[in-house]
C-alpha cells in the first residue's frame, strides 16, 4: 500500500463514520452548527495524531495484555491537552462543545485506529492515517453539520440564507434530525458504492474497529453489525 | 435540596433529557446491543449499575481530592481510569462472590468501559454542581432512561429486522430511521416536569 492512501482512505474509501461506523455519539451531537462541527473535528483530528504516534512510537514496549488501559491513558492525557488549549483560546468553541470535548477519550474512533492501525505500523503510516482518518471525521461532521444548520436553522457559519432562513424546518437541528440525515447519508454512501461495483459491507467493519467487539461477539454472535 | 427537586432530577434524566434519544450519549450499544430484548436487558441494568457506582466514587475523589490540591484539570483522566478499573474490580468480585448476578450481568461488563453515556454522567453531574445525593439520582435517572430506550428500541428492532427496506437502507440507516422516529415521540415529554411541579 503507497504511503499517499494511508492518508486518502480515511476520506471516503475507509470513512470512519459512514463506512466503519465509529464514532457516531458526536457526530449526531455535534453536527448541529457548521462552525462547531470543524471545530470538533479538528479536536478529534489532534487526539487522534498525538494519539497515533505515540502508540506506534510505543508498540514495542507495551506488553499486549495491558494495551488498552495504556491506550487509554495515553489518548486521556492528549485529549486534557487539547481540552486546556480549546478553553484557553476558543472559549465560544469550549463552551459550545461542552461535554462532547472531554468524551472525545471514549470515541470510538481513537482507540479504533490504536487498535487497528496504530500498534502494527510504523510512524510515518500511523501520523498520516490519524490526519487522513481525522479529516474524514470532519469533513463528515462539516457535511451533516452544513445539510443541518442550512435546513434547519437557515444559517450557515453564522450566515442567513436567504429562503432557507424562512422556511426553516427547525426539527432538523433536533435530535430526531440528526438520526434522520446520518441514516440518509449512510444510506447514501451504500448506493454509490453499489453503484459503482464496491460492496463496502457496512454490516461487517462496524464492530470490527470498535475496542469491545470481542466481548459484544459473546452477547450476539454471528452478528458483526454496528 | 428537598426531595421534590430530587423527583425533578429524576425525571428530567428519565424522560426529558433521555441520554440516548436527547444527549447522543451511549448510541454504540443502543445500535449494536437492542437486537433482542434479553440482551438490551442485560446492558441497560448493567449500565444503571455502573453508572450508579462510578458516580459514588468520582463525586467524593472531584470534590475531596481533585479540587481541593487545585488538579481539577486531571478530571479526563482520573475518571476514564477510575471507571475502568471499577468496572474491571466489579467483575471480579461478581464472578467470585456472587455468581449469579455474574451470569447475568458479567459479558456486558467489559462493553462498558467505553460507554461514553457512564464517563459523561460521571462529568456531568460535576459541571452541573450538583451534590452528592442529587448526582447519585441523576445517575440512576440517567441509567433508567438508558433502560427505556434500550426496551423499548429493541421492541421496534424486532419489527423493523422482518421488514424489507429499500436495499441502500437495509441494516444500520433503516435502524438509525426508527431511532428518529423514537426520539421524535420523548419530545412529548417536553414541558412535562413544568407542568407537573409548576416551574
Amino acid at each position: 500500500m503507497g504511503k499517499l492512501s494511508n492518508l486518502t482512505k480515511g476520506f471516503v474509501r475507509e470513512n470512519p463514520v459512514l463506512v466503519l461506523v465509529l464514532g457516531t455519539c458526536p457526530t449526531l451531537a455535534i453536527s448541529t452548527q457548521a462552525s462547531s462541527a470543524i471545530g470538533m473535528g479538528l479536536a478529534a483530528t489532534a487526539v487522534l495524531l498525538g494519539s497515533n504516534v505515540a502508540i506506534s512510537l510505543l508498540r514495542n514496549v507495551i506488553p499486549d495484555k495491558v494495551r488498552i488501559p495504556c491506550y487509554v491513558v495515553l489518548i486521556a492525557g492528549f485529549v486534557t491537552v487539547v481540552q486546556m488549549i480549546v478553553e484557553a483560546y476558543s472559549y465560544t468553541l469550549f463552551q459550545a462543545l461542552g461535554i462532547y470535548l472531554p468524551l472525545i477519550v471514549v470515541n470510538c474512533i481513537i482507540l479504533g485506529r490504536a487498535e487497528m492501525f496504530a500498534n502494527k505500523n510504523g510512524v510515518g503510516a500511523s501520523a498520516l492515517d490519524a490526519i487522513g482518518m481525522g479529516l474524514g471525521f470532519t469533513l463528515t461532521l462539516l457535511v451533516m453539520a452544513t445539510i443541518r444548520e442550512s435546513f434547519g436553522n437557515g444559517t450557515w457559519m453564522g450566515f442567513r440564507i436567504p429562503v432557507l432562513y424562512d422556511n426553516n424546518i427547525s426539527v432538523l437541528t433536533l435530535a430526531p434530525g440528526g438520526f434522520v440525515i446520518f441514516g440518509c447519508l449512510i444510506a447514501l454512501v451504500n448506493k454509490i458504492s453499489k453503484a459503482r461495483g464496491r460492496n463496502l459491507k457496512i454490516e461487517a467493519t462496524g464492530c470490527a474497529g470498535c475496542p469491545s467487539a470481542e466481548a459484544c461477539g459473546k452477547i450476539q454472535p454471528g452478528t458483526g453489525e454496528a | 435540596m428537598d426531595f421534590r427537586g430530587l423527583v425533578i432530577i429524576l425525571l428530567s434524566a428519565v424522560l426529558v433529557n433521555n441520554y440516548v434519544l436527547r444527549q447522543f450519549l451511549g448510541i454504540c450499544p443502543f445500535l449494536g446491543v437492542s437486537k433482542e430484548l434479553g440482551s438490551a436487558t442485560g446492558m441497560s441494568i448493567a449500565v444503571i449499575f455502573v453508572m450508579l457506582m462510578s458516580t459514588a466514587v468520582t463525586w467524593p475523589i472531584q470534590m475531596y481530592l481533585l479540587v481541593p490540591n487545585g488538579m481539577g484539570y486531571l478530571q479526563t483522566i482520573v475518571f476514564i481510569l477510575v471507571i475502568a478499573a471499577l468496572v474491571q474490580l466489579v467483575e471480579i468480585a461478581l464472578k467470585k462472590y456472587v455468581k449469579s448476578l455474574y451470569s447475568a450481568l458479567g459479558v456486558y461488563l467489559p462493553l462498558i468501559t467505553t460507554n461514553c453515556a457512564v464517563l459523561g454522567v460521571t462529568i456531568a453531574n460535576i459541571n452541573k454542581g450538583y451534590g452528592f445525593a442529587e448526582s447519585l439520582v441523576n445517575a440512576f435517572g440517567s441509567g433508567l432512561g438508558f433502560f427505556l430506550a434500550m426496551v423499548i428500541f429493541s421492541g421496534v428492532r424486532g419489527h423493523t429486522e422482518d421488514s424489507e427496506p429499500p436495499e441502500s437502507f437495509a441494516g444500520l440507516p433503516i435502524t438509525l430511521i426508527s431511532a428518529a422516529i423514537l426520539s421524535l415521540s420523548f419530545f412529548g415529554f417536553n414541558g412535562v416536569i413544568e407542568n407537573l411541579f409548576g416551574q
